[in-house]
Parts: structure tokens; C-alpha cells; sequence
């Protein structure tokens, strides 16, 4: 029991850190909030899965379409969008969740133009790896290890990609300073661009891995953006080591909570750990605080 | 090579003249100012009489609710700069106070309604005070994130009837009751706010938005004073939530639900920021435009959606504030 919890806890919490990764790079980073994240990661979902059986593609090249056509729209959204808002920071969240619930509303239309609409069980995309692992504890299918296996790897790129690449030292840079960063010569919207199409397309790679486990579907989004916020909040801005503890918490304080309480408890928990964390602390844990400008 | 213009703005010569009491001394200066606020009470109390039957009358009275709603949003994020994106919140915390005394005690709607509006209020300041400190974009997650722990913690505990939520809650005596209630506190929430930003307190409430460091440095308890706007603001939206609790006879966790969080922020964006009225304005003419669009499902949210972005991008300064630039000022192309 106390090895399940241990396990199934660690998986969860990498979960975590898959939904969440895109979300803190593009906001902890490059201080970009983008609400759309939840809806991306639901996108790549239905994309992926449109290539593959509508379109009869090979899975690793549905994939790879998929993940490109998502950090388009990424790339788009800034583009069009979130560029005229730039620097006021409320209304970047108020537009972003705007496209978020047109996007996730949008696909569950019906009726229009023969369109039939993104609802029901049936898109569900296949595990890379069928199979489940017995041993003497616990028995876990090989998908939940390969989450592990691809949050980890994730993980150590983006931190290698931030600290010892000259794009994201760049994109650091913006988000201590942009005018400083300006004045060295750092194209802050093209940054910004980049920021933006990377973050989606680490959403889209999150709803690659995870999905298989279940079926893609648009209320996960709005689950997705809350979980991403959570982790982001509760680690801190700007820290990969507070993002990592802050999704092991959250993965096994909901896998107690499931094993417990019971499952309806864990939205109540994750909404409650954000509204007390950024009461008490703003940046979040692990994140550097900026006192003046998150309280008066 | 054309030659390049610009578009000069100047003030029309009656408004320099009524800006000062001699403005009374004359019909024309006296209708020039009466004229909007004439109009904006005459629509509200004719648009009921007018419209086609009781359907379209129900439908103008939850427009009335989203107008409510959008003036408080925007009374504390274009007056006081606290932007509270959680209007869901006082909807349901009034509503359900309000259906709640309704359903388990039995008392009438004359009753339920004021004590809503006053304790709903009081919760919500309450709950909310912990928050004010925060600033801009916390306050806003923070204030988002509280329709959705409450609706959770009364689906996971299992409370006030959970997923069925409780019915029927007893209604108003009749649709001209309803709707004339709502059109006479949407015309009172308009002109007392703007009245009340007028007023000494006012300058204070511009003071915060502006830059509160200063007026700390002033004196003043920045705090006490956010406070204060907010009890008043979510005394507007739990009152719009215990219309909504009797009007429809029902409370749920539906009354939590993200519409009424996004469409107020339309409505505001579209009406006008900052205007108090432009909003209640953008209201009226979504809530029936989305009505049209009932047999679409979702559709309804899209088009928030779409307005709400399309504003943002091409028109940030909303309807009233271009109508009122037209009224006010003439304009012409001059050459650079």
C-alpha cells in the first residue's frame, strides 16, 4: 500500500511536471502568461489524433505534425494577439483565456458547416509501449514510466537550454529586465515568439505522453491550465528545482488525497494550495519574491 | 509623394459652457447635459414595455444581471484598480444565501434578497480580505480561482444538494415585479457609482489605481479603503446572484459557473473601461445577441470570446467612450 502510494505519487507528480513545464517556461521565464496553455495541450490531443486516423498517417509523424502545427498557433497567438497587449499583464491573462475558452468551446461545437464536434470517449490516442510491469510491489504499465522517463528528460533540457544557451539566457534576460535586455540587443518580441512556440509545443508533447493513459478530451483543458497554474504558483517563478518539489507535492499530496478522501477532494486541494500560496507568498516558494511589486 | 494628415480634435463650445453652474441658465446648456442620462433612463424603463413578449422580458432582465455584474467589474478595476476577474463568486455566494433561506427556511423574497445582498457582501469581504494586499495580476488569479474552490468543495462535500443543487425556490410575484426591480437598481448602481467617485472618497479610489505607494505615503490605510470598494462592488454582484437564485428558481453549482466571471469582463471591455455606465451599456446588447444564439450551445461563449479579443485588438476604448468623444468633441483633418 505504502509503495503504491510512493509510486503512483511519484508518476503523478510527474504528470505535474509534464502539464505544467510548457506553463512555467513561457511564464516563469519569459513572464508571458499564457491561459492558453490548457487549450493547446487539448489541441495536440485532437490533432495528433485527426493525422493518425482521419488523415491514416504513421504515429511518430502525426506526432511530429501535430507538435509543429501547435507551436504555430503558439506563434500566432503573439503574433495577432498577445503583442497588443504586451506589458499589461492583466490583460495578456484576460485575452489568453479568452482564445483558451474560444478554442476548448469552439471544438465541442455542433452543427455548424457538417462539423460534428470533439465530444464523446472515442479519441484516444495509442500508448507507445503496450504493456504492464508486475513486480513484487506494485504493478504500473510501462506509459506511467515513460511519463517519468520524459518529464525528467524535459526537465534537464529545459534547465540546460535556460542556464547555457545563448536563446535562453536571452529569453532570462527579458524577463529580469527588458529594457536592459533591449539595449544588449535582444529582439524581445522575436523572444517572445520563440517563448511562445516552445511553451506549445511542450504543452502538445504533454498531451502526447499523457493522454494515452486516458481519452483526449476538452474539459481536461480547463484541468490542465488549473494543474499548470498550481505547480507555476506553488514553485515559484523562474525556479526548476521549486517547479519539480512543487509537482512531487501536488502528485502525492492528490494521490493521498484519491487513496484517502476520495478523487473530488483533489480539485478542491489544488484550488486551495493556489489561493493560499499566493496569499502568503506571491513568487511562490522557491521563487525569487519581488516584495514591492506584489503587495502594497 | 501624399501628403500627410492628422486628425484634430477640439472641444465643442457648449461643453466648455456647461462644465460650470451657468450651465442652468440656459434650456439648451440644461438639455445638452440632461440629454444622455435622459436617454440611458428612458431606454431602461421603456425596453420592457416594447419588447416583444414575456420571453425577450426575461431575457432583458438577466441582461440586467450581466449589466450589474459588468458595473461592478468595472467599478473596481477601471476606478479602484483592483481587477476581480471572480464574479462568479458573488453570484453564487448570493444566490445561494438567498435560495438557501428561501428553500430551508421558507422566507419570502422581499426578505431574502436585502439579507443576501448585505451578508453575501460581508462574505465575500471577508474572504477577499486576505487578498487585498496583493496587487494587479495576483489579486486577479487569485480572485479567479474562487468560483472554482467553492463549486468544488460543494460537489466533493456534498453540500446544499450537491450536483442537483436545491428547487424550486420561490419566485417573484410577477416578470413587470422582476424586470422593473432590476432596471431601477442597474439605473441606481450606475448613478451611485459614479456619483460616489465624484465624492472625496473618489479621488482616493483614483489615487489607488494610480499609484498606491503614494497614497500610503499620504496617510491613508490603502486597505481599509479597497475595502470598502469592495464590500460595495460584491454587495452589487451578490445581489445579482440572488436575482438570479429566484428569478430562474433554482440554485447550483452552475450559479459558480465561468459565464459570469468572462461575460461581465466583455460586456465592460466592449461598453467602455471606466465609464461605470459603458458597460451596463455592453451588457444590453450582448446578453440579447447571445440569447439569439441559444440554439448553438457553446456558441454563446465563443462569441464572448471573439467581442472580448476584437475589442481588446481594435477598439480598447470601447462604445461610450467613442460615443461620448462624438458628443463632445468635433474633429477634422488638418495637414501636418
Amino acid at each position: 500500500m505504502t509503495m503504491d502510494v510512493l509510486i503512483y505519487g511519484i508518476v503523478n507528480g510527474m504528470t505535474f511536471v509534464l502539464m505544467a513545464v510548457g506553463f512555467s517556461f513561457v511564464y516563469g521565464i519569459s513572464r508571458l502568461p499564457n491561459f492558453a496553455h490548457g487549450a493547446l495541450y487539448v489541441v495536440n490531443g485532437f490533432i495528433a489524433w485527426s493525422f493518425l486516423n482521419s488523415a491514416g498517417l504513421p504515429y511518430w509523424l502525426s506526432i511530429l505534425l501535430s507538435l509543429l502545427i501547435v507551436s504555430l498557433i503558439g506563434v500566432a497567438i503573439y503574433q495577432f494577439v498577445m503583442i497588443r497587449v504586451r506589458g499589461m499583464p492583466v490583460s495578456e491573462i484576460i485575452v489568453s483565456f479568452a482564445i483558451a475558452l474560444a478554442i476548448l468551446e469552439g471544438l465541442r461545437l455542433q452543427g455548424i458547416g457538417g462539423f460534428k464536434g470533439f465530444i464523446g470517449p472515442g479519441y484516444v490516442l495509442p500508448r507507445f509501449i503496450d504493456g504492464v510491469i508486475d513486480t513484487a510491489w506494485v504493478a504500473i504499465d510501462i506509459q506511467r514510466l515513460l511519463i517519468i522517463g520524459v518529464g525528467l528528460l524535459l526537465l534537464g533540457l529545459m534547465w540546460l537550454f535556460t542556464h547555457h544557451f545563448k536563446m535562453g539566457l536571452a529569453l532570462r534576460a527579458m524577463a529580469q529586465h527588458e529594457r536592459a535586455a533591449l539595449m544588449l540587443g535582444i529582439n524581445s518580441d522575436r523572444m517572445a515568439n520563440i517563448a511562445l512556440g516552445i511553451g506549445s509545443a511542450l504543452a502538445g508533447l504533454a498531451a502526447i505522453t499523457i493522454t494515452p493513459l486516458g481519452n483526449v478530451n476538452c474539459e481536461s483543458g480547463y484541468s490542465v491550465l488549473t494543474n499548470a497554474i498550481a505547480v507555476c504558483v506553488i514553485g515559484g517563478l523562474g525556479s526548476w528545482g521549486g517547479t519539480v518539489l512543487a509537482a512531487l507535492i501536488l502528485g502525492m499530496a492528490t494521490t493521498l488525497m484519491s487513496a484517502f478522501g476520495g478523487t473530488m477532494w483533489n480539485n478542491v486541494l489544488v484550488f486551495g494550495l493556489i489561493i493560499l500560496i499566493l496569499i502568503i507568498r506571491p513568487s511562490g516558494l522557491f521563487g525569487q519574491q519581488k516584495e514591492l511589486e506584489e503587495r502594497v | 509623394m501624399n501628403e500627410e494628415r492628422r486628425k484634430e480634435r477640439l472641444d465643442r463650445g457648449i461643453k466648455a459652457r456647461t462644465e460650470g453652474l451657468y450651465a442652468v441658465s440656459s434650456w439648451r446648456e440644461v438639455s445638452y447635459l440632461l440629454a444622455p442620462r435622459a436617454g440611458l433612463i428612458l431606454f431602461l424603463l421603456i425596453a420592457p414595455l416594447v419588447v416583444p413578449g414575456l420571453y425577450w422580458q426575461r431575457v432583458l432582465a438577466l441582461a440586467g444581471v450581466y449589466a450589474l455584474l459588468a458595473i461592478s467589474f468595472d467599478f473596481l478595476a477601471g476606478r479602484v484598480g483592483l481587477v476581480c476577474i471572480g464574479g462568479a463568486f458573488m453570484v453564487g455566494v448570493g444566490g445561494y444565501i438567498s435560495g438557501g433561506l428561501n428553500y430551508y427556511l421558507g422566507l419570502p423574497v422581499a426578505l431574502t434578497i436585502p439579507v443576501a445582498t448585505f451578508f453575501g457582501a460581508l462574505i465575500c469581504t471577508l474572504v477577499w480580505l486576505p487578498c487585498l494586499p496583493l496587487r494587479g495580476v495576483y489579486f486577479a488569479v487569485v480572485t479567479f480561482m474562487f468560483p472554482f474552490l467553492t463549486s468544488s468543495v460543494i460537489l466533493a462535500g456534498g453540500l446544499f444538494g450537491s450536483t442537483e443543487g436545491l428547487s424550486p425556490i420561490g419566485g417573484f410575484p410577477n416578470i413587470w415585479v422582476s424586470i422593473y426591480l432590476m432596471m431601477s437598481l442597474v439605473l441606481f448602481a450606475i448613478f451611485g457609482l459614479r456619483r460616489l467617485c465624484g465624492e472625496d472618497i473618489g479621488i482616493v479610489f483614483a489615487g489607488i489605481k494610480d499609484n498606491d505607494q503614494a497614497v500610503i505615503a499620504s496617510g491613508v490605510n490603502v486597505t481599509r479603503v479597497k475595502m470598502y470598494s469592495l464590500f460595495i462592488a460584491t454587495a452589487i454582484g451578490c445581489f445579482a446572484g440572488a436575482f438570479v437564485a429566484h428569478f430562474s428558481g433554482f440554485i447550483g453549482v452552475s450559479l459558480f459557473a465561468v459565464d459570469f466571471s468572462i461575460m461581465p469582463i466583455a460586456a465592460c471591455i466592449m461598453g467602455g473601461p471606466g465609464t461605470i455606465a459603458g458597460p451596463a451599456l455592453g451588457a444590453f446588447i450582448l446578453a440579447p445577441l447571445s440569447e439569439l444564439l441559444r440554439g448553438f450551445g457553446q456558441l454563446r461563449v465563443v462569441l464572448y470570446c471573439v467581442v472580448l479579443v476584437g475589442f481588446i485588438l481594435f477598439k480598447p476604448e470601447g462604445l461610450l467612450n467613442w460615443v461620448a468623444r462624438k458628443y463632445h468633441q468635433f474633429e477634422h483633418w488638418v495637414k501636418v
